[in-house]
């Protein structure tokens, strides 16, 4: 184990350190999006649009994303259309990721008592009032342990961008180990790194559930 | 009839092959109480349920003012905010303040502006002696309260009649009365036009115009209040008061 290489290995580091960073960003506030929009589709049983999202959950939620990449890495490419690694990666968890969202915000949802949307019903509201003011509101805070189990797993999810070339952390650990044969420094420093980002991010996603579970509203 | 609110005329209501409402009909004049009592399961709540669009219907006419009800749920939508509803287990919304509760649809579905209805909220809740929980939480009130609340917010829609699904049924004895003087007076001072189910029966007996007494999804008699309580035309029904007489 040597102190030097690890050290002349950080620069390369912080550049996989923050694009990993970034892609998990933007890959969970997509799937958040996806999954919001795909969940309320489902749950308000919107006609056709459902059934074609109920389809696109079990596919996210039942293949893998490395397939889905190759899919849209390599395949894309054979039907004319041609995707950036980046994209492919984006594209890829999000896909991914809005199926399991999708699947958490709906387990949420489902929590609602039948009562409270009759409750809003009552009260002359439209789907998309009922959606705006009782479903999210309800829905999104008993949604809160299956999304922080779905962040954690996207982030990690992100280390599979290195088969498709993305020089994110585990990229460039593979990359700096097949040019200097260092594997234990590099391995470390992947290790520590994910670690920096993860745990950190696990305590704050605990005290948010602690939050909404005890803190409830009115106290 | 100029002053009929709502009319229903032979309505029939099935879950999958098992008939709940069996040819239903009967009429709402404007300032009218009507009570729906019966043995549990009978089809109060369902019926009930039914005239605002809770529950779809299969065949028979619902009319509002003298205009058939075509039931899509865009026309329920709007006709909900004229047939206000409260019901059995409150149904305040948990992430709202008391006054937020009330103004949500006032202010959302109808547009109407926030300080107008604020300053009405304010006043009906002064009228149920709640004006300090204003910033309460729903989880923070009695079940009594709770009650009074859900009555508030569905009077804040301004709405012609008001449906009263056993608005009592889950509350601690003592809470009960406060609920059901906010109906009474409601009726009295305000001629609200109001169809209750319940089984207080000293309460039935005050205030309703006329009873429906249904069993098996069906109505036995229609008749007076007064009548009713004292002479009830069916063996059912007299069965049925001595029943709840202890």
């Amino acid at each position: 184990m040597s102190w030097d290489v690890i050290q002349q290995s950080l620069p390369e580091f912080a550049k996989g350190f923050r694009l990993t960073l970034w892609l998990s960003l933007i890959g969970i506030i997509g799937s958040v999006i996806v999954g919001i929009i795909t969940s309320l589709v489902r749950y308000f049983r919107v006609p056709v649009i459902s059934k074609i999202l109920g389809a696109y959950v079990e596919i996210g939620r039942n293949t893998p994303l490395l397939i889905q990449l190759f899919f849209l890495y390599y395949g894309f490419p054979v039907m004319g259309l041609k995707l950036s690694a980046e994209a492919s990666g984006i594209i890829g968890l999000i896909f991914l990721g809005g199926a399991y969202m999708a699947e958490g915000f709906s387990g949420g949802f489902n929590g609602i008592s039948q009562a409270q949307i009759n409750a809003g019903e009552a009260l002359g509201m439209n789907r998309w009032q009922l959606a705006r003011y009782v479903v999210l509101p309800q829905g999104l805070t008993l949604s809160v342990p299956a999304f922080s189990a779905n962040v954690i797993f996207l982030i990690k999810e992100t280390s599979i961008f290195s088969v498709i070339a993305i020089p994110e952390l585990t990229n460039t650990a593979l990359d700096l180990i097949g040019m200097y044969y260092r594997s234990n420094e590099y391995l470390l420093v992947l290790v520590i790194a994910y670690a920096i980002i993860l745990i950190p991010l696990i305590l704050l996603l605990d005290w948010l559930e602690r939050r909404v579970r005890y803190g409830s509203f009115g106290d | 009839m100029a002053d009929e609110i709502l009319k229903v005329e032979h309505l029939n209501k099935f879950y999958g092959d098992w008939q709940a409402l069996h040819d239903i009909s009967f009429d709402l004049k404007k300032g009218e109480v009507v009570t729906l009592l019966g043995p549990s399961g009978s089809g109060k709540s369902t019926l009930i349920r039914t005239l605002n669009g809770l529950e779809p219907f299969k065949d028979g006419t619902i009319s509002f003012k003298g205009q058939a009800i075509d039931p899509t749920i865009k026309n329920w939508q709007a006709l909900r905010q004229e047939i206000g509803m409260v019901f059995q287990s409150y149904d305040l919304f948990p992430n709202l303040t008391v006054l937020d509760n009330i103004l949500l649809a006032p202010t959302k579905v109808q547009k109407r502006p926030r300080e107008e209805v604020k300053k009405e909220a304010l006043e009906l809740l002064e009228r149920v002696h709640l004006a300090d929980q204003v910033d309460s939480y729903p989880r923070q009130l009695s079940g009594g309260q709770k009650q009074r609340i859900a009555i508030v917010r569905a009077l804040a829609m301004h709405p012609e009649v008001m449906l009263f699904d056993e608005v009592t049924a889950s509350l601690d004895p003592e809470m009960v009365r406060g609920v059901l003087e906010i109906i009474k007076e409601l009726s009295d001072r305000d001629h609200m036009t109001m169809i209750i189910v319940t089984h207080e029966m000293n309460f039935a007996a005050k205030i309703a115009d006329k009873v429906l007494f249904l069993e098996d999804g069906r109505i036995l008699e229609q008749t007076p209040g007064k009548q009713f309580f004292a002479h009830p035309q069916t063996e059912r029904a007299q069965e049925f008061l001595s029943s709840m007489d202890f």
